[in-house]
């Protein structure tokens, strides 16, 4: 049998089911009665101590989303969502403030430590215990935000943070101690009535992180949010906004995971970042959500709303994905280069296997002058999937000298899977520079078994060509993530060579 | 034992019948060169000892070291010592050779039950042997084979082979796009190599190389069956009259 067919017949029995992340963790919920109104909106804003303007702003954005219509022009397929049929809002119980990691309830605690989060930095710090899952310490500190559900549970290294004058923080904190930052930008990036979902989370975002980084600020270390999704039936609803001030720096990263269920669930975030003149944002996710089981059962409906905004002069902002999770991802983490000279980076790795549909790509707009973009996007179909990149990148009338370099790679493992490339181009402006590139090939035969000639497995084999496949993109991810999606990357292909 | 016995081997490869009965017996410490016409079915009878997918092994049997090698994953088969040089080294976008040959080597080594060679001792290794064939160290951090010239792929076969240390090692055409001097280099990698425990088998279209690797045997294929077999003076009949003679006893 050849390689790529036994590779088919392996897919077939491809196991989903091994996704290693799927554990719950048993603890009680505090949660809103289920299904969508004014009155759980006005459920969720209590639950935070919202000041009124901010109740104020997600009714508006309620009852703009009533008038709204689910978007179908994405190449995804799924039925109907019941939005009456899910829990906005589930916090864990016991809901009294939390002063310190150690009144964290401990099976929250064990569930991040199963997935390798650090939150234990303090025992970390002094090298008392080494990190959770993993061998060696990281010398470089990673502040972590880990949001289980709905809320916040745990902000680390908040004093070192706030010596440099960074705020890192839940969102819902953000919004009591820092209502004029939050008021300031807040929606300015993705207005409330920027899309289905995007309005439908600006009624009921639960939490997510908010970031401040002040005027010439280098943030002294790599700044990270954790989510998780542990109750059944619920939807996940998390906001974040970063804002780096004129000359200011901050890496930051995200990771995601939830338990398996035989139910979808739906995840609709919103991340709004804001760069002021001179100043750099570096955002990466490794997105591993439930991507269902392996007849296509189950699996997190993944549809966010993610951009960035280069305000000010040489600014820059640079997204780095690697999607491997969930059963649909709808994602366009997009730049809006409005500052002059500003630039704008889109590196991407969608894997999707089994049943899982991915449509994600980015948007650059160009509207200030001699602003640049860079789009580095590679596909990985396996399985039955459908791995679709999708593009804009646009010229306004105004942005002379914009430059644009996209190139798009798909890699097809088996015949049943598909990838599409769907590139949109528009220049109102003669002096752009947009230069497109893009391939589709299939991992060949020829390759696999001369790695295995030499010894490896298919799926060592598989793994390798897959991971050189990749390379570019995995370069621009900070090295402890880098060595993380590496793996994730394995793991998820698992399932295609048996 | 013998170290390799190609028993009247039939393969089919799409409901095509390529190797019609092909017998072949390599000793320890020997050198066979195979020569024959194209689409003789040399390519594919390599192929079929290293367990590449695709081919269908319709009769016969092959034993390495009195094992069924037909029963092994390829991957198995390589482990226990079975290497080929491949006549088309592919190319992998993205992976360092270097990386390769150390994943490579390791996956070996493990499936051995041998402990894992580390970074430093296995830069050691590959530097050494690289520099034996005289392969620039700068083409181990290039992607495998990638921008590789036709004769440098051949030499990072070479390179392979003598990293993995087989106990059979079949070279596909080595020689094709080798210039002189690179084929006496890589002649020499393979000279090096040879040792009273390990075989050699040599497919090749010129006598030429044979005047560097000196065999032992020489076999004539022709329509996937061996029509004859004799000492290396074979090899310069061949060189005189060409194949037409063997056609019809084929
Ligand atoms: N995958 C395949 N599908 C169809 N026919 C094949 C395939 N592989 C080999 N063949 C056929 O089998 C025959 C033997 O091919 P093979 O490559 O083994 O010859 P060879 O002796 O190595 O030739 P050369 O000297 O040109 O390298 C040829 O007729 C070839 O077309
Ligand atoms: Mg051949």
């Amino acid at each position: 049998m050849p390689a790529v067919q036994e590779t088919v017949e392996r897919v077939r029995r491809i196991d989903v089911d091994q996704y290693r992340y799927g554990f719950e963790t048993l603890i009680e919920s505090d949660k809103a009665p289920k299904g969508l109104s004014e009155d759980t909106v006005r459920f969720i804003s209590a639950k935070k101590n919202e000041p009124a303007w901010m109740l104020e702003w997600r009714l508006e954005a309620y009852r703009r989303w009533l008038t709204m219509t689910e978007p179908t022009w994405a190449r995804v397929d799924y039925p109907k969502i019941d939005y009456q049929d899910i829990y906005y809002y589930a916090a864990p119980k016991p809901k009294k403030t939390l002063s310190s990691i150690d009144e964290i309830d401990p099976e929250i605690l064990k569930t991040y430590e199963k997935l390798g989060i650090p939150l234990r930095e303090v025992a970390i710090l002094e090298g008392v215990e080494p990190p959770p899952g993993g061998e060696q310490t990281p010398n470089r500190k990673i502040a972590v935000d880990a949001v289980f559900d709905s809320v916040s549970v745990a902000t680390t290294f908040q004093k070192e943070l706030k010596a440099a004058g960074v705020i890192f923080m839940p969102i819902s904190e953000a919004i009591r101690e820092h209502p004029d930052l939050v008021q300031k930008y807040l929606g300015t990036v993705v207005p409330t009535s920027d899309n289905y979902f995007a309005t439908l989370n600006s009624a009921v975002f639960s939490d997510g992180s908010f970031v401040y980084v002040p005027p010439g600020v280098r943030c002294p270390m790599e700044l990270s949010t954790y989510f998780r999704i542990n109750e059944r039936n619920t939807g996940q609803f998390e906001r974040t906004l970063i804002i780096a001030d004129k000359g200011s720096y901050v890496s930051y990263l995200e990771g995601c995971t939830a338990p398996q269920r035989d139910e979808n669930q739906l995840h609709a975030a919103v991340v709004e970042l804001v760069t002021l003149d001179d100043a750099e944002i570096k955002y990466s996710t490794v997105q591993n959500w439930y991507p269902g089981n392996s007849e296509g059962k189950g699996g997190i409906y993944n549809f966010v709303t993610k951009r960035g905004d280069c305000r000010g002069r040489n600014s820059k902002i640079s997204w780095t994905q690697v999607e491997t999770g969930s059963a649909i991802t709808w994602k366009y983490p997009s730049c809006i280069l409005r500052g002059d000279n500003s630039s704008g980076e889109f590196y991407s790795i969608a894997i999707s296997n089994g049943f899982q549909q991915v449509d994600s790509g980015t948007k650059m707009i160009h509207l200030g002058k001699n602003t640049s973009s860079r789009i580095i996007s590679k596909g990985i179909a396996a399985g039955k999937s459908q791995n679709t990149y999708r593009g804009l990148v646009s010229a306004h009338r105004k942005a002379t000298g914009a430059r644009n370099y996209t190139a798009c790679d798909s890699l097809l493992i088996g015949d049943k899977c598909g990838a599409h490339t769907v590139p949109y181009v528009e220049a109102k402006n003669s002096s752009a520079t947009f230069e497109h590139e893009a391939t589709t090939s299939k991992i060949s035969e020829d390759v696999l078994f001369y790695c295995i000639q030499r010894g490896l497995s298919q799926e060592e084999a598989v793994g390798l060509v897959v991971n050189g496949f990749v390379k570019d993109v995995l370069q621009q991810l900070p090295m402890e993530f880098a060595v993380e999606a590496q793996k994730l990357i394995s793991i998820s292909l698992e399932g295609s060579v048996g | 034992m013998s170290l390799l016995e190609v028993k009247d081997l039939q393969v089919r490869v799409e409901e095509r019948e390529i190797l019609h009965g092909l017998s072949l017996t390599v000793n320890p410490g020997q050198v066979h060169a195979i020569m024959g016409p194209n689409g003789s079915g040399k390519s594919t009878l390599s192929h079929v000892i290293a367990g590449k997918p695709g081919y269908e092994v319709t009769g016969g049997q092959i034993l390495f070291r009195g094992e069924d090698l037909l029963e092994m994953e390829p991957n198995e088969r390589a482990a226990k010592g079975v290497f080929l040089a491949f006549q088309y080294p592919v190319e992998i976008p993205g992976v360092t050779t270097w990386n390769f040959l150390h994943a490579a080597l390791n996956a070996q080594r493990k499936a051995r039950g041998e402990d894992e060679i580390s970074s430093p001792a296995f830069l050691k290794k590959v530097r050494e042997v690289a520099k034996s064939l005289n392969i620039p160290q700068d083409m181990l951090k290039r992607g495998v084979n990638v921008g590789f010239s036709g004769g440098e792929k051949k030499r990072n076969e070479i390179l392979q082979m003598a990293l993995f240390e087989p106990a059979v090692c079949i070279l596909d055409e080595m020689d094709s796009g080798l210039d002189i001097d690179a084929l006496r280099i890589a002649a020499d990698g393979v000279n090096a190599l040879r040792s009273p425990e390990r075989a050699m088998v040599v497919i090749t279209h010129y006598q030429r190389l044979l005047n560097y690797i000196v065999p032992d045997v020489v076999h004539v294929m022709s329509k996937g069956r061996v029509v004859k077999s004799g000492g290396k003076e074979l090899a310069l009949e061949l060189e005189e009259s060409g194949y037409a003679q063997f056609e019809d006893a084929a």
